[in-house]
């Protein structure tokens, strides 16, 4: 076997790798925008989709630009806040105590006239974070559509929180008893019973990703129960 | 060069299919069982993951082959995979700018290619001792001899296990479950997956008899 001295070892070991680091550092630069444009693209899509709003990636932008017509940042008062409601980060507000967090709303004009009011949930599932958008009607206590995602959740287990069979049964449930009280949305291992108004389907087998799912619905609703209560005392 | 070898010659045709039969990577040397267990519940995930493991290994066998007179043996190990992490991770990116939607579903798969066992293998069995030519025929005949059994794998799994053939409601469409059959739920979890792996090696085994060592 041929031998090499330490010094060729070594600059042919740094040689590569900042050849390898080249590489990598421009496509990572030069792919930014697209990728970057195609998770806008796709959060757009997702807020759509929560008004049963059913769009491609190419007209995406043209509806959401369309549908979505006001967007705020509110307090856990019901308060006004600054900011631009599609760019909060919401995990990064959950960090934050209840009093400084920013909670974003859409709100978006159906074609009928009706207005819906998206909240964006963020939670954890089994393996990574999931995310969703709840569509509220102007009752601020019927659900109007759903739509999650998720990043790894099992494939054909928990990853089924973004199919229809799932997101479907939200649609009409609500958040508040008849007396008031806020109960948000129970997720039902072996099925919800068809009268229950606060309860959907688990998914069997993701145990641990309807579980996460019920306490990111929780966790993020939960915040704005003041500002929904206030809401429709005025109405 | 008039002693020049024939592109398609005997060696380098058999290179491409040898891992179809003898030289399966996945029922004969047992290698790439991680991904084959992880991603092979859903057909259209095995194949985009084929693909890329197509691309990688043909591509890094290439890079090793060109460069087999320079690397240092005592460092070999770490250039190859440098070589093959820089490919996954090229890929990957590719496939999120490009593929946005694939993308999404392979993300955590696509960065398991790294530790594919069928890679470092082949770099290290063929492409170290081969020119550029005959080690990118030997990484896409074995890539596409794992693929073939990915592939294989997640028909099965993907029919019994969710009643689906690349999404499409195969069972329902039959009328199955009207007679009362019912999915495997155990065919999605990855315990069968191995089982599955097993009734395959079984079945090319008894098919070719030569697989079978004399005692």
């Amino acid at each position: 076997m041929k031998t090499y001295s330490k010094i060729y070892i070594f600059i042919y070991a740094s040689v590569m790798i900042i050849i390898v680091a080249a590489v990598l550092s421009f496509t990572a630069i030069s792919l930014k925008p697209l990728q970057d444009k195609n998770i806008e693209i796709e959060k757009k899509q997702d807020i759509l989709s929560s008004v049963n709003v059913f769009s491609v990636p190419d007209d995406a932008e043209e509806k959401f630009n369309k549908y979505i017509t006001n967007s705020y940042v509110i307090n856990f008062k019901g308060e006004m806040q600054e900011g631009d409601a599609f760019y909060i980060d919401i995990k990064e507000e959950l960090n934050k105590s209840l009093e400084q967090r920013k909670l974003p709303i859409l709100e978006c004009t159906k074609d009928d006239g009706s207005e819906k009011f998206i909240i964006p949930v963020r939670g954890k599932g089994l393996w990574g974070p999931i995310w969703g958008y709840i569509a509220l009607n102007d009752d601020y206590n019927t659900i109007y559509g759903a739509t999650f995602g998720h990043e790894k959740e099992t494939p054909g287990l928990g990853s089924d929180i973004d199919q229809d069979w799932f997101q479907e049964p939200f649609k009409g449930k609500q958040l508040f008893d008849k007396s008031g009280k806020f109960r948000c949305i129970e997720i039902v291992k072996g099925g919800a019973a068809p009268d229950n108004i606060h309860g959907v389907d688990g998914i069997s087998g993701g145990t641990i990703t309807s579980k996460g799912l019920e306490a990111m619905l929780k966790d993020c609703l939960s915040n704005y129960v003041t500002y929904f209560r206030n809401k429709t005392k005025i109405k | 060069m008039s002693n020049k070898e024939p592109l398609f010659s005997t060696k380098n045709i058999k290179s491409l299919t040898n891992p179809f039969n003898a030289g399966n990577p996945i029922t004969v040397l047992v290698l790439g069982i991680c991904p084959a267990l992880a991603i092979t519940v859903k057909l259209e995930n095995a194949l985009v993951m084929s693909l890329s493991v197509l691309s990688v290994l043909s591509i890094s066998n290439v890079i090793i082959a060109s460069l087999r007179n320079t690397i240092p043996p005592r460092i070999r190990i770490i250039v190859q995979l440098v070589v093959i992490a820089l490919l996954v991770i090229l890929v990957d990116q590719i496939l999120k700018a490009f593929v946005y939607e694939i993308s999404k579903q392979l993300t955590v798969y696509v960065g398991l290619i790294i530790t594919n066992c069928i890679i470092m293998g082949r770099l290290e069995a063929f492409a170290l001792r081969n020119k550029p030519w005959p080690a990118f025929l030997d990484g896409v005949g074995n890539a596409a001899g794992f693929g073939f059994i990915l592939l294989a794998l997640a028909f099965c799994r993907e029919l019994f296990g969710s009643g689906t053939l690349f999404g499409y409601p195969v069972v329902e469409k039959l009328g199955l479950y009207k007679i009362g059959y019912e999915n495997n739920g155990l065919m999605i979890l990855p315990p069968m997956a191995l089982i599955t792996v097993g009734i395959f090696i079984w079945i090319h085994r008894s098919i070719n008899k030569e697989l079978i060592e004399t005692k």
